[in-house]
């Protein structure tokens, strides 16, 4: 697999005192992608899996051992977006971006990934520690479809793993590439949604005064896009830590938003 | 004159091709998201026996639109088949 991303030759810890062995990783992903079954495959645990979307329904956990690290798996709803329009999307959504686990680990169908693709460049927004599972490997197999994982990587600045869960192909390498991403081996630096000038013009604009607020807060682009679709409600979610002071938002008559 | 189709005409069994999506803000959103995206090919599969909501498929996937949504995509079925 080769990621455009560059490989860092430090031990881990290395430099690092506190070496940490203890992580956190969500499963996202669009509807009946198999999310549960590749949870079930790496944890030993029995998810509820079957053939009809919408079967998790509140995030189940559990955990696994990989060369001497402990994951704590976070199975989540299936989405096709981040937007927290359903009560499905908001749980995926404030877990990823308010739990702030270590890797998010979306999971596609390899059928269909231009469909799967709009929730992955979603959370690429939100965090960079993003790791691609292609399932369904086989069916795509089945139906003539090839998936060229390594272009993909490259495309999206992420690794990307192919796999067919139900019979556990690849998921050793899964877990390889997860336990390189907290490791530090692996350095991803994803693509970035780019929008037109106005847009992007208002974001330039949000984005500096939001850091007097939320300094701590990595972010901030995102939240400013939220802002721009009148989404204030984001910022009651924002942990205090990350806050200084209250931002209260207000769009003005001419479509211009305005931190008061 | 031929955009005045909207999803919500064409026959279960027919195809068209999504040219644009009248509505804004969320909504919008929510259709673009569930890839009712201008220049996809939809497929209207089945109707509920009520008549709503329909099962379309697009992009690889089965998606419900109720008639309120479906009826703000406007599409095009010429040259689709
Ligand atoms: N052929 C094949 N089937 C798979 C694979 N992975 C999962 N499945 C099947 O796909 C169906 C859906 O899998 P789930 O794991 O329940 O999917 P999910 O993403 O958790 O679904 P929701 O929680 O409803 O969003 C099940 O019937 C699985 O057995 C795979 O790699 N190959
Ligand atoms: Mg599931």
């Amino acid at each position: 697999m080769t990621v455009n991303c560059h490989i860092v030759s430090t031990e881990p810890g290395k430099d690092n005192p506190t070496v940490r062995n203890h992580f956190i990783i969500a499963l996202a992903g669009n509807p009946n992608v198999g999310k549960s079954t590749v949870f079930n495959r790496l944890t030993g645990m029995k998810q509820h899996t079957g053939n009809w979307p919408g079967k998790t329904v509140i995030k189940a956990e559990g955990t696994f051992y990989h060369r001497n690290r402990r994951y704590t798996l976070v199975d989540l709803p299936g989405t096709y977006s981040l937007h927290a329009g359903s009560a499905d999307e908001q749980v995926a959504r404030d877990f990823i971006c308010f739990s702030r686990p270590d890797i998010t680990l979306v999971v596609s169908d390899a059928t269909c990934l231009e469909r799967n693709l709009n929730l992955v460049l979603q959370v690429l927004e939100i965090t960079s520690q993003v790791v691609l599972c292609v399932n369904l490997m086989d069916e795509a197999k089945r139906k003539r479809i090839q998936v060229d994982t390594e272009k993909l990587a490259q495309e999206l600045g992420i690794p990307v793993v192919g796999t067919a869960a139900r019979s556990g192909q690849g998921l050793n390498r899964l877990k390889n590439v997860l336990g390189d991403m907290v490791d530090g081996k692996i350095v991803t630096s994803p693509r970035c949604v780019v929008y037109d000038q106005e847009l992007e013009s208002l974001v330039q604009q949000i984005e500096p005064r939001l850091a007097i607020y939320m300094p701590n807060w990595v972010n901030r682009r995102w939240v400013a896009l939220r802002l721009l679709e009148g989404e204030f409600n984001l910022l009651n979610h924002i942990p205090h830590n990350a806050l200084m002071d209250y931002p209260r938002g207000e769009i003005k008559e001419d479509g211009a938003l305005c931190l008061l | 004159m031929h955009s005045s189709l909207s999803l919500a005409d064409i026959p279960v069994g027919s195809s068209a091709r999504i040219t644009s999506i009248v509505t804004i803000g969320p909504n919008r959103r929510r259709l673009l998201d569930l890839g009712l995206v201008p220049g996809s090919r939809v497929d209207s599969i089945r109707r509920s026996p009520a008549g709503n909501p329909t099962a379309y498929w697009i992009k690889g996937t089965v998606i419900a639109l109720r008639n309120e949504d479906a009826s703000q995509i406007l599409v095009d079925t010429r040259g689709v088949f």
